[in-house]
Order: C-alpha cells, then sequence, then structure tokens
C-alpha cells in the first residue's frame, strides 16, 4: 500500500486528504481558515534526511495580507515565521500582494525553495521556505514594466529550476510569457518564439507577452516543456527557443492546467475549456486529457468524471501528479470539487464535494 | 507618552493573546511611530496590518481616539497622551 497526501488549496483554506489506495480518502480541514491558499507545495527532498515531507503553503488573508506557512508534520501543526517570509525590498516601492507558486529546489540544493509571486517577480529561500530573498535579475529586467497582468493578476505562477543545472531555471507568467535564464538568475532571455497572442492588434508573435497561463517541464528531457496558454497548447523541444501547436486532437486549445508525469517521458495532462468566453468542458462533460506521445496525439480520460451538465473550471494549479507508481492525478475545480485517479487517468474517484473553490493541489507519496 | 492599542480577537495570537497593548512613546509621537514599536515587539501583529511599505492594509481600519486614521492624518497622525488606537478589521468578503 501507498500512503498519499493530497493538499487542496482554496479560496477559504487548506484541506488535507490522505489515503492508502488512493480510491477512499479521509479529509481534514479547514486548516488556515478563511485563507486563500493559492500555492503549496510538498518538499520530498527531506526523505534522504529521514525526515517526513515539508508542505509549504503561500496563504492570503484579504484583511491581513499574505504569508507562508510550513508543517513538518504533515499537517498536524504548522509554522509561520514571525517576520513577513516574502517582503519587497524598501527600494522596491512594491508591496506583497500574494503568492503564487511555491516550488522546491533541485535535489542537491534541499534547502533552496523558490516563490513566484504578486506583482511579477521570484523569490528564493536558502532555509527551506521560511525566509525569502528577491532576485534581482527578474525584478530588474527592462521587460517588467511591459509585463502587464492577466485576469488574475500579474504574477510569476510557474517556477521550474533545472533539476540537474542550478544555474537553469524556466518561469513563465500572464501576462509576460515565458523567460529563462542560465546564470543563476542574473540575467533572463524571453523565450516565446511560436507562441501566438491573439489578443494583440498587430504583432501576434511577439517577443514576450504571451498569456502562458502554465507550463510543464519533462522531467526525463529537461529541454523540453509543455505550455497551455490562453489560447493554444505548445512543447518546446529546444529549451523554449522555439515552441509548435499541440492543440491537434483536443476538443479546445483553451484551458489553465498542463502537468507533465513525473516519470513516463513524454506523458502529459491537460484539462481543456470549450473557449475564453465559455469556459467549461466542451459539451459540459468534464475530461482530462492524456497525451503518452508529447502531444501528438491525445486522449479523454473521463470515467468516473460528471458526465454531463458539468460546467466547473479547472485553474493553472488545480492539477497535479503524485510520484507513485503508478502515478495518481488530481484535479480540483473552482466550483469545490476534488477528483483522483489512481491509476495515471483511467478511472477517477471523488476525493470532495462542497469544499470552497479549489486554487491548487498537489500530492506525494508520504510513507 | 502611554499609548493604548486595542487589539481585535482575530489577532491575538499575534501578540500574547492579549486584547490591549501599552507602549510609551518617546518624543513626538505618530501613528507610524507606534507602528514602528509594535513592528520590534510584535513584528507577526504589525505586518497583518501593514504592508512592508508601511501602508495600513485595505481591509484594516485603524482608529485614533475614534477617528479613522485615513481621515487625521495616516501614518503621520499625531498621538497624544493617553490615545486609545483601535485595529478593526473592516466588513469586507464573501
Amino acid at each position: 500500500m501507498t500512503d498519499v497526501a493530497l493538499v487542496i488549496g482554496t479560496s477559504k483554506g487548506l484541506f488535507l486528504a490522505r489515503s492508502v489506495d488512493r480510491r477512499r480518502w479521509e479529509l481534514t480541514g479547514p486548516h488556515l481558515p478563511i485563507q486563500e491558499v493559492y500555492a503549496v507545495a510538498i518538499d520530498t527532498r527531506t526523505r534522504k534526511a529521514g525526515r517526513p515531507p515539508r508542505i509549504l503553503v503561500g496563504a492570503s488573508s484579504s484583511h491581513f495580507g499574505p504569508s507562508v506557512s510550513t508543517s513538518d508534520d504533515l499537517g498536524a501543526t504548522w509554522e509561520e515565521p514571525d517576520a513577513a517570509p516574502i517582503a519587497f525590498d524598501a527600494d522596491t516601492g512594491a508591496a506583497l500582494e500574494r503568492v503564487w507558486q511555491l516550488t522546491p529546489g533541485p535535489e542537491n540544493r534541499p534547502d533552496v525553495v523558490y516563490a513566484g509571486v504578486e506583482p511579477h517577480a521570484l523569490f528564493r529561500s536558502e532555509d527551506g521556505g521560511r525566509g525569502f530573498t528577491l532576485e534581482r535579475g527578474l525584478w530588474d529586467h527592462p521587460h517588467r514594466e511591459k509585463w502587464m497582468p492577466g485576469g488574475g493578476g500579474g504574477a510569476v505562477h510557474t517556477v521550474l529550476p533545472d533539476p540537474v543545472d542550478t544555474r537553469r531555471m524556466v518561469v513563465a507568467m500572464s501576462a509576460g510569457g515565458v523567460y529563462i535564464t542560465e546564470d543563476g538568475g542574473a540575467s533572463w532571455r524571453p523565450r516565446n518564439t511560436g507562441i501566438r497572442a491573439p489578443f494583440l492588434p498587430d504583432d501576434q508573435y511577439p517577443e514576450f507577452g504571451q498569456c502562458v497561463h502554465k507550463v510543464a517541464r519533462n522531467p526525463h528531457r529537461p529541454d523540453q516543456f509543455f505550455a497551455q496558454n490562453h489560447h493554444g497548447v505548445y512543447r518546446s523541444d529546444d529549451g523554449g527557443r522555439s515552441w509548435s501547436s499541440i492543440a491537434d486532437g483536443l476538443p479546445a486549445d483553451f484551458g489553465f492546467p498542463i502537468v507533465a508525469h513525473p516519470r513516463r517521458a513524454g506523458v502529459v495532462y491537460t484539462f481543456p475549456l470549450e473557449a475564453d468566453v465559455r469556459r467549461w468542458p466542451p459539451k459540459g462533460r468534464a475530461a482530462v486529457y492524456r497525451s503518452e506521445d508529447a502531444g501528438v496525439s491525445w486522449t479523454a480520460c473521463a470515467d468516473g468524471l460528471p458526465s454531463q451538465n458539468c460546467y466547473v473550471s479547472v485553474l493553472r494549479d488545480a492539477m497535479w501528479c503524485d510520484d507513485a507508481d503508478p502515478a495518481g492525478v488530481y484535479v480540483g475545480t473552482r466550483s469545490g470539487a476534488v477528483f483522483a485517479s489512481p491509476d495515471e487517468g483511467e478511472s477517477w474517484v471523488t476525493v470532495a464535494e462542497h469544499l470552497p473553490g479549489v486554487l491548487c493541489v498537489r500530492a506525494a507519496v508520504v510513507e | 507618552m502611554r499609548v493604548t492599542v486595542r487589539v481585535p480577537a482575530v489577532l491575538r495570537a499575534d501578540c500574547g493573546d492579549q486584547a490591549a497593548l501599552v507602549f510609551d512613546l518617546d518624543g513626538e509621537a505618530t501613528l507610524a511611530g507606534l507602528f514602528s514599536k509594535i513592528a520590534v515587539v510584535y513584528p507577526r501583529l504589525e505586518r497583518r496590518i501593514r504592508d512592508e511599505r508601511g501602508e495600513i492594509r485595505r481591509y484594516v481600519n485603524v482608529y485614533i481616539n475614534g477617528t479613522e486614521s485615513r481621515h487625521c492624518g495616516g501614518m503621520k497622525a499625531s498621538l497624544d497622551e493617553g490615545a486609545v488606537v483601535q485595529i478593526i478589521p473592516s466588513v469586507a468578503g464573501g
């Protein structure tokens, strides 16, 4: 049996679920009640030190602002530093609005954690996520003043450290596009060639400014990326230098999440929505779409998902794969339902219903 | 100069479960000076009320002797001996 923890961030707090078969789940919460939880992470690098995974949560109170909390006992207790874990330096004139992404660093840097935040910025922690420092290279980028906020706000919502080369990292933001550093964050270059921005009046293939919703990396090919954009689904095989559409075979090219399988190269999941102006599953039938050939072809995975009158959406971080074998796949909806697949998408069970709107999910083997 | 800060129940965990805090301020006392002192003693309480620019968060109201501080000088507002500063979360949200 595999003990899996599922961390569910919602618009009104955090919920945790545990299962040993990924079909029957025990739910607890709300933890951190009445806080918007846009970012969660399960840092499993602690296993090497014989410790349980650390849960990191980026939560915001509409009254009392954003913060980061951590738990080293799978949610039994929580710690939050007295000093603000993430705060802009005084000379920036900026204030943290929201933590959008918490990403553990490479395996060989077990204390490094990255945070993507609103306004558009990247922070780095050297102490496992308790305190963060602004990454000046991205903040000082000359493009920053031209990055536009997406509907949810102007944020770095995707952070993808290279699993091997600690100098390399990809970030993505709405609506700025994909950027890469190859020198540890000192300098950043846009990597959006081939991604169309149909919401722009003239040049619809700009150097930057694309509304990328999520980017995932093939863990076995660090230079292969998948991107779900505001319009379009893309793949890059050259570290983001060029992108090609992989939307053929999907019922729609609009959506928010895209997730790569943690072990099977070229297996990727997305959740298409009908269109920008019709943000629900095509024909009112929920379906995760899975590709096993890096986006060349797609298969609907819908057994156990709502098959009619389903008008939900799934946000950019509300889909995830755990690290079990076979991998579990998880989807949370804005209407408060969470679904789990214990068999890589072949079948689905309902983990929870009637929660507050789900903003993010993460899952991992914990024992 | 002695100033009392009344803390709402929802924030008392950030200041040792106290409903009222008493601070002695030196010289010409302002609301900014008070919050600088709160930040030293109870940093988590201070950052619940102000962001890192020192601005009061949108849905938090700070009253000085019954007057909302945004209407009497904001962070520059003067505090007199015996002033009572109330922290009151606004009624907002859904």
